[in-house]
């Protein structure tokens, strides 16, 4: 029987025997470690591999995005130990400059297809838009990484997502990701690997594809691989690869456990209402809906055309008074496209609040928390009572939190007058 | 050399209807303002502190103690925190349905025993496991011992690599164990 995407990158990477189920001893390209995860990584790294060298200092890298630059001392000195451990052992560190780690590593063409690459990111796994085997691990498992530059792992299953049929704009890819997320939930494809395809997927550019493979993580599975890749988003991955991008494709008879057909015709906009992400309902539902605040960015939305879409619809107009509008791009790379295009200008002048690169809207060290009773519209990946603070986050595409935060409330684009 | 059976109390992690708790993630489990704790000793106190009906959880639990939760326990981070603060309280055995791929991994590579249960709804909601039970699992058969309800109920074993790890302590001992 031949080999589904990831079964393929897996074989290329082990000297064993591949099939679904088996446990193998895998090769990992590079290994990371952030400013989560990272300090202890340092630690057990001393205690138990103390004097010892890394497998490989050039394939080892700490990348710093949760609290970026540290506004807390325990980060202050969390990050000191990995970039003292770094410059002992002659490894590269993406500091709290550089951005969300999955999408420098990307930028950095050090995630490239058909690779594997580990960190201490549970959105690893968004590396499955580049055709990367990407996986978050923790600190023991990364450790052992660090040293052996390799891992066990289990062969997951392999299912194929059929998406049937085309949306237009206002519709985007976060929208399309979030009704897969309310199609599948957490256990359709939970440990499995998922192909994704159809006509909705094969034309998606590099930031839909990364926006979808990104809430892979949400939906409890492995990765989710997009085959099929249009133009620009292969045009795209191959500059920052430095090489043309070609994603493994499925052998023909490749074995998957299941097909599951999505039918995404007309979808209209979506958004994940508290307190889960595969608690979905179509965005009009939802109208009316009061919001204290709005965030856009993150590794799932925090892309040049993320933001460059919000400005579209900010254009002349304000966000209302006493309504917060963090904006937060992905990467110190996108910020300067963001710069040189004018867009961070045109989202200042609407009233936004414009912040560095970084995790924010997700973890506590960066901007995007909600305190008792606030109510958030956010283009993050998560939901979960308690994960940005006391308050309600509400998840939705660039713009439906640009329209919201115009209005108030939770409204679309075509509310805007 | 960890042994490969464990008897204790268990807690069975249900909702206000009697439901075990499903999709249970680390932040509830291990909040993320805690995050730059790196002392598993210090751990303990933060343990199910941010999931509703639990939060008092670290009181009431004792050395050796079991927990059972429902599908998808330990969705979200990779924080290894989520495995290590129940380390820190010495939880004997942890029971799920199934967990996420990372936490999963996380517990295996720590030595701390976690296994796969699938009839733990269908023993919840038939009330032959309830909270307090004194319950005895063998980590390598499967064979699961209601010991409270005289009744028996099975989980899966540990994989090669699962009991590997688990044997020598951690996966670093385990490292050290072979030369591949």
């Amino acid at each position: 029987m031949g080999k589904t995407v990831i079964e393929k990158i897996i074989q290329a990477h082990t000297a064993d025997e591949v099939a679904p189920g088996k446990i193998v001893w895998m090769d990992l390209d590079i290994r990371s470690a952030r400013d989560f995860g990272g300090p202890n990584v340092v630690k057990n790294y001393e205690r138990e591999y103390a004097g010892l060298p890394l497998a490989e200092k050039a394939r080892t890298f700490f990348t710093f995005d949760l609290c970026a630059p540290a506004c807390t001392l325990k980060y202050a000195d969390n990050q000191q130990v990995c970039r003292d451990f770094a410059r002992k052992n002659g490894v590269e560190v993406f500091d709290v400059d550089s951005g969300v780690g999955t999408h420098v590593l990307m930028e950095e063409g050090l995630a490239r297809a058909n690779g594997t690459v580990v960190g201490t990111d549970s959105h690893m796994n968004i590396l499955g838009a580049l055709g990367t085997f990407g996986q978050g691990m923790g600190d023991v498992d990364i450790t052992f990484a660090f040293r052996t530059g390799r891992t066990w792992f289990e062969v997951p299953e392999s299912v194929k997502v059929i998406l049937k049929g085309t949306f237009r704009k206002p519709t985007s890819a976060k929208d399309l990701t979030l009704y897969l997320l309310k199609a599948l939930g957490t256990k359709k494809i939970a440990l499995r690997s998922a192909e994704f395809t159809g006509p909705a997927v094969a034309g998606l550019s590099l930031a839909g594809r990364l926006t979808l493979c990104s809430m892979v993580t949400e939906m409890a599975g492995i990765i989710g691989f997009i085959p099929e890749c249009g133009a620009e988003a292969r045009g795209e991955i191959g500059r920052y690869a430095k090489a043309a991008f070609s994603p493994l494709a499925p052998d023909p008879d490749a074995g998957y456990a299941e097909t599951i057909e999505v039918d995404v015709q007309d979808l209209p906009p979506q958004v994940a209402a508290p307190p889960s992400p595969t608690n979905v309902r179509p965005a009009a539902e939802l109208r009316g809906t009061k919001i204290d605040s709005g965030f856009i960015g993150s590794c799932t939305n925090g892309r040049f055309e993320d933001f460059a879409e919000a400005a579209r619809l900010l254009k002349g107009r304000k966000v209302k008074k006493g309504i917060m509008l963090k904006i937060v791009p992905a990467t110190r790379r996108v910020y300067e496209e963001l710069l040189a295009k004018g867009i961070l200008q045109q989202l200042f002048a609407a009233g936004a609040i414009v912040v560095n690169p970084g995790c924010g809207g997700c973890a506590e060290g960066h901007v995007g928390l909600t305190g008792k009773g606030e109510v958030q519209i956010s283009t993050g990946n998560r939901n979960f009572a308690g994960k940005q603070g006391k308050g309600q986050t509400y998840l939705a595409s660039p713009a439906v939190v640009a329209a919201s935060c115009v209005m108030g409330h939770i409204a679309g684009p075509e509310d805007l007058t | 050399m960890n042994t490969t059976s464990h008897r204790g109390r268990i807690w069975v992690l249900t909702d206000k209807s009697g439901k075990l708790i499903e999709d249970i993630d680390t932040d509830q489990i291990f909040h993320n303002a805690h995050l730059h704790i790196t002392e598993i000793a210090e751990m303990g106190p933060y343990a199910l502190g941010n999931l509703e009906g639990w939060k008092d959880f670290p009181k009431k639990a004792k050395p050796g103690d079991i927990i059972a939760a429902g599908r998808n326990f330990g969705a979200g981070s990779s924080r290894q925190q989520a495995v290590d603060c129940f380390i820190a309280l010495k939880v004997g055995v942890l029971l799920a349905p199934s967990f996420s791929s990372i936490y999963f991994r996380n517990a295996v590579n720590s030595g701390f025993p976690i296994l796969r249960c699938g009839e733990l709804d269908a023993l919840v909601t038939g009330k032959t496991l309830e909270s307090g039970d004194e319950v005895e699992v063998d980590f390598l058969s499967g064979r699961g011992l209601n010991l409270t309800k005289s009744s028996a109920f099975t989980v899966e074993p540990m994989s090669a690599v699962q009991r590997d790890i688990f044997r020598e302590g951690n996966l670093f001992a385990f490292g050290r164990s072979f030369s591949r």
